[in-house]
């Protein structure tokens, strides 16, 4: 009985941290859909791409890609260098994920976007490593997960989309900044976070999220320089 | 129609290998003091690398530069983020600071 209420109670913090950022990701959900199904994908195939690739950057851009009849080979580089940044991901939560059987691993692993990541990598920090942590993992990355198909579903099926002008996707920028600020701790990572935001606007530009890769690295290269 | 699956799947296991690869060995992986120290820096770098294309307008686009409605909430954010640590609080006054500068504005 208290080991399941203290799974409950680490998948149920998952959840509510994680909810703000559901709000935004809902309407790319459904954008997405849409998108997809107009470039003359398959509802099935539409719907199983939301399930089998799962990181919405490089649906996005794969749906794209199929309409100029691109190769199987290119749509497939493309998409794992635009989902390169997830390796970052891993590292940065693996050290806490060393005493989870591989089934855990495996289910984590899949479930690892941004929107899941970021909220759990500041759980983890705050809070360490315990029996039932990956509870939370895990509450975080199946809500996304959920959000994610139903509103593929509903933008596939339906065609429907929220009117672009509510602004919504707007809680994503804003719960990071909410999970960032507090990890700013000292001048290292102030630098670190200056460098990385900076670059990220003059990169902009570059395809395939490279913009993002690059000044992660740039961001991180800084602030163990200045680390010294 | 079917090159769309093929690419799916492909994309899907490389993309799942990528979020997996160092999730797969963590249990016999001991990063040296550095390494761990320089993994500190990833949330950091990039969270703020992906905030900063979503709240500054560039030039070109309607709301260009500082003076837009996602800048300034952005900002008032990180400031009561700062001072309060509260995630429900920076949230709600962002999204009401956003939702009535743009109203106000447009």
């Amino acid at each position: 009985m208290e080991s399941a209420a203290g799974r409950l109670k680490e998948f149920s913090r998952g959840v509510r941290d994680e909810a703000p950022i559901l709000l935004g990701v809902a309407p790319f959900g459904m954008i997405y859909g849409v998108l997809a199904v107009s470039a003359g994908i398959s509802p099935i195939a539409a719907q199983a791409m939301s399930c089998i690739l799962f990181a919405g950057a490089s649906q996005f851009i794969l749906a794209k890609l199929f309409t100029g009849a691109t190769s199987v080979f290119v749509m497939v580089m493309t998409a794992f260098v635009v989902n390169l940044r997830h390796a970052l991901y891993s590292a940065s939560v693996a050290p806490y994920t060393t005493s989870l059987s591989l089934y855990w691993r495996l289910i984590l692993s899949y479930l690892l976007t941004d929107e899941a990541y970021a909220v759990t990598i500041s759980h983890y920090r705050a809070h360490g490593v315990s029996r039932f942590r990956h509870w939370y993992f895990f509450g975080a990355g199946i809500t996304l997960w959920l959000t994610w198909q139903l509103s593929s579903a509903v933008g596939i099926f339906l065609g429907s989309q929220i009117p672009s002008g509510w602004g919504l996707d707007f809680t994503l920028p804003l719960t990071f900044i909410a999970i960032v600020v507090p990890l700013i701790e000292d001048r290292a990572m102030l630098t670190c976070a200056v460098v990385a935001g900076v670059c990220a606007l003059f990169l902009v530009f570059l395809p395939m999220k490279l913009g993002l890769l690059m000044s992660a690295l740039t961001g991180i290269i800084a602030g163990i320089w200045s680390d010294k | 129609m079917s090159s769309i699956w093929i690419a799916m799947i492909l994309a899907g296991f490389m993309t799942f290998m990528t979020r997996f690869s160092f999730i797969a060995i963590s249990g016999r992986w001991s990063p040296s003091a550095r390494f761990r120290r320089g993994l500190q820096f990833v949330p950091v770098a990039v969270l703020t690398a992906i905030i900063t294309p979503e709240v500054v307008a560039l030039g070109g686009q309607p709301d260009s530069g500082l003076l837009n409605p996602r800048f300034i909430a952005a900002l008032v954010a990180a400031v009561i983020a700062w001072k309060t640590r509260n995630t429900i609080l920076t949230i709600a006054v962002g999204m009401l600071l956003f939702s009535f500068l743009n109203f106000v504005l447009h």
